[in-house]
Parts: C-alpha cells; structure tokens; sequence
C-alpha cells in the first residue's frame, strides 16, 4: 500500500479480515476485491476455459472481464468494481464457473 | 421487476455527467446519476495533476480536486439529483422505452427517462502482442485507479507503452508513487502529448524511446520483462531487440468512445478517425438524431476533461429546455465560445476537424425510427 504520497491522501474504510482460496487476508471494506487481492501480492484471478490461461486485473471499469472471480459461491463477479465486505470469500476462478444449484432453484421456482 | 422513472437520465457520473445532472437540475429538472463504479468522479478523481485550459474549467487545480468541486455543486441539489453507484445500465429496448439496470451483480430493475445524456466515457484500446493477456499487462486507466484511488501500489518497475498525455502523466504518477519507470516506449517518430509532461520525466531519468514498441510480454503466471523492439518507418520492428525487466506492462495506446446505449437507441452513429471512433452525430445542443437522447465528453469523441464538463453542461442545459425547464436564453452559444478556446491549438485543430464531421445543423428531413 501507498502509505505516503506527495499530493494524495486515501480515505480507506474499515481494515476487514477476507479470504482468497481459503487464505485469510486484511483489506478495506468498500475498496474494490481486486485493488484489496492487488495489495495482498494476488495478480492471478482466474484462468480461462478453453486455453487455462492467468487472468488478472486489467480495465479496472468492469468491462473486459479479465479480473472475474467467485465471490461467496457466485462466479462472474467483476472483482473490480464489487465492494470488499468482512468475511468474503474470494475464489480463483476456473474456466466458466458453476452455478447448477441456483441455476435450478430460479428455474424451478 | 422494480422500475424508477426520471425527467433526465444521465448514464455516466465522469466530468461530463456531473456536469450534465449539475446543469439540468440547476434549471429544475428531475435527475438520475448512474454510474458503474464504486465511486462518482470519473477519470477525474485519478488525476493528481493539475489542469491547462481556462479558468472556467478549473485550470490550475488538480483533477481530483476538480471532482469535489462537481460532487459540491451535485449535493447542492439534493432534492432534485438521485445517484446510484454501482450501477450498470445494460440495455436500452426501443420497444417500450426502457433502460435495464444492475446494480452490484445481483439486483436488477429497470428505467424510464423522459430524457437520456450518454455520458459514459471511453475504455482502453489495447495492442496485440504475445502475452497481452498476462497479469501485469495492465491498461493506463486501471494503473491510475489502483495506486491513486486505492493507494495500491501497481508494482515494482514499470514499462510504459505510449508517450501520448496519458502514457507521459501515468510514467510522472508512477514516480511519484515510488514505483521505477524502466522506459517509455512509443511507435511514433515523436512524442504525442506536450512537451512539458515528456520534459518532467526525461529529467527524472526516463527514457522515452521514439520508434520503439513492444514485441512480447514475458513472463509465465505473471509478467516478469517485456521485449522492445526499434521500429521502421512503416512501424516493422526491425530491432535490435532488448529484454526489460519490469513486473507491469502499462498501455497507454489511447481510448475508444463508448456508444453501446447510443448505438441501441437507433442515433445515427458515424466513424469519425479524428474523435478516436464511432461517435453519434450531434446537433449544437448535444441531442443526437434520437430527440431523447443527448451525448457529452468522451462517449461523443476523445478529447480532455475540460471539453467533456462544457459539453455536459450544453447536454444538461438541452436536455431541461426540450422538457420546458426554463434556461438561460444564449447560454449555449456561450458554452461553445468556451468549447472553442479550449480547442485552439494543434490537438484541438483536430478535434474541431472531427467534430464538423459529426455535427449536424438540424435534424429536418431526419426520420427517427
């Protein structure tokens, strides 16, 4: 983290406790998953479906899709622009993600 | 599904619709600010430089410092400006007049607006090059988010791809973060932005080599150098080759308008090279051929930050007269006087040449469908 900057100063929220595969890590609630796994030396996000290539972060707008992830069980989650909470579960991403069990309760409902 | 209804929309929360919701609500209209990101401002609250210009458009302070003072003027309307942050709009459907939106990943619901600014901006364009995909490869936008939004530091040393501004300002924002710019790489004969931002980082020891790209990332999991090469005359690389070592890959190849929401809402749209891309045509008050739909800043051609909050204003000054609001009578032809100085010289001869392109002087004979 930046800690001194010649012009800027940082508002950063809250220090939360996290979890990215399994691992407990520290960041700032509100900041962006992303920028908090960025600050935790994380760079791989995911890795893509066909290819199993690393993916990390990238457009930092939520348009390219590099930086999606599983976020407490939902996959896709454009980790950029989704805010960190305490106790989230962040998971690398491996090619497409699952969701057969909500998938079937929405259908079914 | 839920669904919110508004006099003006405006998609985008950047320099030009804040400008744009500032203004219509300023003359009483009803407004909704949707934005994507976490946080309102824009390429704005990135900036930790300060701006050229005029005086109208805050030359002299910074660009963050530019964003409080819009944020200022928003929460002056409270009443009448709604913001949702985090917020998507993902649709437009001709069919029955209505916006789809998400907000977070999860919540969705639509929108009804009488009148809609598209404010929504630019994204990086990128370059092929092997291992463009890595982690480390990060565009310029997303460089400045991390370390002056977020305080994140993007890396240890840096290869910047692109002496334009962006590529010239992000190399100085970099340093003055602690981080190592290894070099600045740029495919033209000469630097692209001023002088005075390529003069601050050569005297900081950066070297900007001119006819020079990248010829590869490098790297397994994560970038761990780059390859540059020198280029010839028709932009062949044609060496000699050298490995950097550097753990960012920073692309600063400059910006392509973003149209979706315009091109879904039927606006004529046309390739206009001089604004960077596919741009809706405009009339002098910023409406498109939709007579709902009004565009602004850098979805309606690249160009500075300080163009983009005018032509906000023009959009959010249009958008409140078509629905009756009552506005100041010549205040548009004000707005363009200052759209004109802030296009005087070589960049700006540029833009002036795109908008002609692109600017309409009525939309009779126009048919909307």
């Amino acid at each position: 983290m930046i800690t001194e900057h010649p012009i800027l100063e940082f508002q950063r929220g809250e220090k939360v406790r996290f979890f990215f595969d399994g691992r407990e890590m520290e960041g700032f609630e509100g900041d962006p998953i992303a920028t908090a796994l960025h600050a935790n030396g994380i760079r791989v996000y995911r890795e893509t479906a066909e290819f199993h290539r690393p993916r990390g972060f990238f457009c930092a707008i939520g348009k390219c899709s590099s930086c999606f992830m599983v976020v407490d069980g939902v996959p896709n989650v454009r980790t950029c622009i989704t805010p960190l909470k305490a106790g989230m579960r962040v998971e690398t991403q491996h090619g497409k993600g699952n969701v057969p069990e909500i998938a079937n309760e929405k259908v079914s409902s | 599904m839920r669904k919110l209804s508004t006099d003006i929309l405006v998609i985008g929360g950047g320099a030009a619709g804040l400008s744009a919701a500032a203004e219509a609500a300023s003359a009483g209209a009803g407004v909704l600010v949707v934005e994507s990101d976490l946080r309102l401002g824009g390429q704005l609250i990135k900036q930790t430089h300060k701006f050229f210009g005029s005086k109208d458009e805050y030359a002299g302070t910074r660009g963050f410092k530019i964003a409080d003072i819009l944020l200022d003027e928003i929460k002056s309307f409270k009443d009448s400006v709604s913001v949702l942050q985090n917020t998507t709009v993902t649709g437009f459907y001709t069919e029955d007049n209505t916006f789809t939106a998400m907000r977070g990943e999860e919540e969705f619901f639509q929108i009804n607006a009488k009148k809609t600014i598209v404010a929504t901006g630019a994204q990086e364009r990128l370059i092929p090059f092997p291992n463009n995909d890595l982690p480390g490869v990060y565009g310029a936008g997303a460089v400045q988010t991390l370390m002056n939004v977020y305080g994140v530091l993007p890396g240890r040393r840096v290869l910047m791809v692109g002496a334009g501004n962006i590529g010239l300002i992000v190399s100085y924002q970099l340093m003055q973060a602690g981080v190592e710019v290894a070099a600045v790489v740029e495919a033209a004969p000469r630097v692209g932005g001023y002088w005075v931002h390529a003069a601050k980082i050569r005297r900081m020891g950066v070297p900007i080599l001119l006819r020079h790209s990248i010829k590869k990332a490098v790297g397994n999991d994560v970038v761990t150098g780059a390859v540059i090469t020198a280029l010839n005359e028709r932009f062949e690389p044609v060496g000699p080759e050298r490995v950097l070592d550097c753990d960012i890959i920073c692309i600063a190849v400059g910006l392509s308008p973003t149209t979706e929401i315009l091109s879904q809402a039927g606006c004529r749209m046309m390739y206009v090279p001089q604004l960077c891309g596919t741009v809706a045509q405009r009339d002098r008050t910023m409406r498109t051929s939709n007579p709902d739909f009004y565009t602004a800043g850098d979805a309606s051609g690249i160009e500075e930050a300080s163009a983009a909050m005018v032509e906000g204003r023009i959009a959010g000054l249009s958008a409140a007269d078509a629905l009756g609001y009552p506005t100041e009578h010549g205040k548009i032809d004000e707005y363009w006087g200052r759209l004109e100085s802030l296009r005087m010289g070589e960049a700006g001869a540029r833009i002036c040449q795109g908008i002609e392109c692109v600017l309409v002087q009525g939309w009779e004979g126009v048919v909307y469908v």
